[in-house]
């Protein structure tokens, strides 16, 4: 099937496009709700099918990539840029996840959002959501992964502020696009820099290019950590993180699709996408490994003292996320996609989970207000439990295989890898599984704390959400004994590591699995018997405890160094300086001039016809001698 | 003095006096008549140009001059007779409250 790739792009396009359209005309139709679910699921997983032949087609090519030039964009001189689709096994792995977990999510959202008013919309936005970020893993050259770039932080505005008749909602939304336009910025220079050294924007000419030596006129390392910006910013990391936390304020299924499992790993795909560049630039990859280390750590031990599900999700993604980027950053880009691979099953569990008990619980968020639920949506908790050990990593659960090999690399791999940085990160997987174990007893097995009405309401999902989460849950489980790293190599080069330390590869092995047992057993601990004991703690670590819940007041420093004073820069020279003094006042002065010269010259006109004949007299003698002097 | 001269003479002197008139008097109907005296000194120096030059184009423009001056004055009349009968009296200024 020619433009195969291209169909994978387009149909969550068409989805979006029918359902946006009709979604009003649709809320009163008879049949208009079957419509949109058939178009806004059928889609989606009509391109996950075709996801997978283009993937058996790649398979019989032996693995040489796919690749499908849907349109030429421009030309200019000899340079043309095409819209051009790049298939090879690291963006179908992507794809595959994509549009896999895309689709289980789209079908979870029939459930979820079954009542709500706005259910073209909603389908409309998500399937625009997947049709970007199609074209952001499927794009050959970085122009094609921009566009979508931006499409999918369009997509997650759009979404963050789904419910906007809440403004707290739609500044959430706003924040989102805002930090995201910031790292943006240090995106485009990065393309422009590496468009200006190679004069093309195929990621895999730059990276062949950087692989055969012939890139020495730009600094890599400067392109690298460019571009690191804007995946820092698209990934939340540090310092760009701040927008994730908020985004919670979309809808659930958003939350678990695109600031979950998919949208928010972007930042991972690009870095290793672009591994060529990055082999060649070993500071670029230290910044990496470096911001993603210190993301991990601090998104950690703030997941620990928040007490709104959503927010110790996407905390915790925030850190899984600096996960990722630590595994990229010494080198092992394969491994980095495992863990995005692993991490997009385990977490749409969790955050579908967390909004299965969302809606069982009628809408209440707070952890505080929960407990006792394990018998009472049985599902949902074996699901939530089962993404949780994974998450945790223990064994033989998906998280604790790519986990494990992040650890190993950040040991071991000749570039970039340390002790200490192996340190940083095994505390982190021991926070990991503290407060994800701390959730689940809170959440799950504690006495119930629920309010006596809530309680009463409380129901299992129906069929289309429990589905989803018991596949979610079977792939979490199992998904870990694909080795993705060895079939990425041929894309992704898996990272030297030092022969010396292969003798430490078991006891480290060992060493991760007690570590999540310890968070478990510490979890236990401190939560098994409900909020008594942390509050104990919390009293002891007043200050600490202060600062976690508050975020390191990350916000309020923002807002401090650089809210306020953008405010009063707009405020006073912007606003007061540039546009009131300037703008207005140069134009109110030119008007004040007229005005004045037209009140002083009025005075002529006094209605006297003897002064006006007189004037006129005047005039006439005045222009009889001009002219006879210059005539 | 020639015959020229003395045309051109009266010819001026019709229209300083008419000039003069208009500025000075504040009789409406005056004001009106001595702006037919500058127009009659102005057709008078074009007569005598005509005579002095053989050509007839001046004598045309004079008829000329007849037809605009009797449409102005037709006008200028029925305007003044108006304002008389709202204020009755022909003084210029008590209209003053005309002006823009």
């Amino acid at each position: 099937m020619s433009y195969l790739l291209t169909w994978i792009v387009v149909l969550p396009l068409a989805g979006a496009i029918a359902n946006g359209l009709l979604a009003t005309r649709l809320r009163e139709a008879p049949l208009g709700r079957t419509f949109v679910t058939a178009v806004g699921c059928g889609l989606p997983i009509l391109s996950f099918v075709l996801a997978l032949r283009a993937f058996v087609a790649l398979s019989d090519n032996g693995g040489a990539p796919l690749v499908d030039v849907a349109y030429t964009w421009a030309t200019i001189g000899g340079r043309s840029f095409e819209i051009a689709f790049y298939f090879d096994r690291l963006a179908a792995v992507m794809t595959l996840i994509v549009t896999g977990v895309g689709s289980v999510i789209h079908v979870y959202s029939t459930g979820y959002m079954h009542d709500d008013k706005s259910y073209a919309r909603f389908f409309a936005y998500l399937n625009l959501f997947l049709f970007f970020m199609l074209s952001l893993v499927l794009g050959r050259s970085l122009l094609v992964l921009f566009v979508g770039w931006e499409g999918v932080g369009l997509a997650s505005y759009l979404l963050i502020g789904f419910w906007f008749d809440d403004p707290a909602n739609a500044a959430a939304g706003k924040k989102a696009f805002v930090t995201n336009r910031i790292g943006d910025a240090g995106f485009l220079l990065g393309m422009f820099l590496l468009y200006w050294a190679f004069g093309t924007l195929d990621m895999d000419r730059i990276n062949a290019a950087f692989a055969g030596g012939k890139a020495t006129m730009i600094s890599a390392s400067l392109a690298g950590v460019l571009l690191f910006i804007g995946a820092s910013g698209k990934s939340a990391q540090i310092p760009l993180h701040v927008w994730l936390p908020d985004a919670m304020a979309g809808p659930t299924p958003v939350s678990a699709l695109i600031h979950a499992a998919t949208m928010v790993t972007a930042g991972v795909y690009l870095i290793a996408r672009m591994s060529g560049l990055y082999m060649q630039a070993p500071g670029a990859s230290a910044v990496v490994a470096v911001i993603g280390a210190a993301t991990a750590f601090f998104a950690a031990t703030i997941a620990i003292a928040q007490t709104d599900i959503k927010k110790v999700l996407a905390y915790s993604t925030v850190s899984q996320l600096g996960f990722m980027f630590v595994a990229l950053g010494v080198g092992a880009y394969g491994v980095g996609i495992f863990h995005v691979y692993t991490h997009a099953f385990f977490k749409a569990c969790l955050f579908l989970g967390a909004g299965s008990v969302i809606h069982a619980l009628g809408g209440e968020q707070d952890i505080r207000k929960m407990g006792g639920l394990a018998k009472r949506i049985p599902v949902t908790f074996w699901t939530f439990a089962i993404a949780t050990a994974a998450i945790a990593g223990i064994p033989p659960l998906a998280g604790f295989w790519s986990k494990d090999e992040i650890l190993w690399n950040a040991f071991a791999s000749s570039s970039g890898g340390s002790p200490m940085l192996w340190a940083v990160m095994a505390a982190t997987a021991l926070m990991t599984a503290f407060y994800m174990f701390r959730l689940l007893w809170l959440v799950f097995l504690t006495p119930s704390r629920m309010a006596k009405d809530v309680e009463h309401h409380v129901h299992e999902s129906p069929w289309s959400m429990t589905g989803v989460l018991v596949a979610l849950a079977a792939l979490s489980a199992v998904g870990g004994f694909v080795a993705l790293p060895h079939f990425l190599e041929p894309v992704a080069p898996l990272a030297r590591t030092s022969e010396s330390l292969h003798h430490l590869e078991t006891p480290l092995l060992v060493v991760s699995v007690v570590i999540a047992l310890a968070g478990l057993a510490g979890a236990w601990l401190v939560f098994g018997r409900g909020l008594e004991r942390a509050a104990g703690y919390a009293r002891r670590f007043a200050g600490l405890h202060r600062t976690l819940v508050n975020k390191y007041f990350i916000d309020e420093l923002y807002e401090r160094m650089l809210g306020r004073p953008l405010v009063w820069l707009s405020d006073r020279v912007f606003l007061g300086l540039g546009d009131r003094m300037l703008i207005d006042g140069s134009l109110n002065g030119l008007a004040r001039l007229a005005q004045r010269t037209a009140g002083v010259l009025s005075r002529v006109q006094t209605g006297s016809l003897h002064l006006y004949a007189l004037l006129v007299l005047a005039g006439s003698v005045v222009v009889l001698a001009w002219s006879f002097r210059h005539g | 003095m020639d015959k020229v001269q003395f045309l051109l003479f009266i010819a001026v002197t019709l229209f300083a006096i008419g000039l003069l008139g208009v500025i000075v008097r504040r009789n409406l109907l005056v004001m009106l008549m001595c702006m037919e005296l500058m127009l009659n000194g102005v057709i008078l120096s074009l007569v005598t140009f005509a005579q002095q030059t053989g050509t007839t184009s001046g004598a045309v423009l004079v008829f000329l001059i007849f037809v605009v001056a009797a449409a102005e004055i037709a006008i200028a009349i029925p305007i003044v007779l108006l304002l008389v009968r709202q204020k009755h009296t022909l003084e210029a200024a008590a209209y003053g409250d005309l002006k823009g």
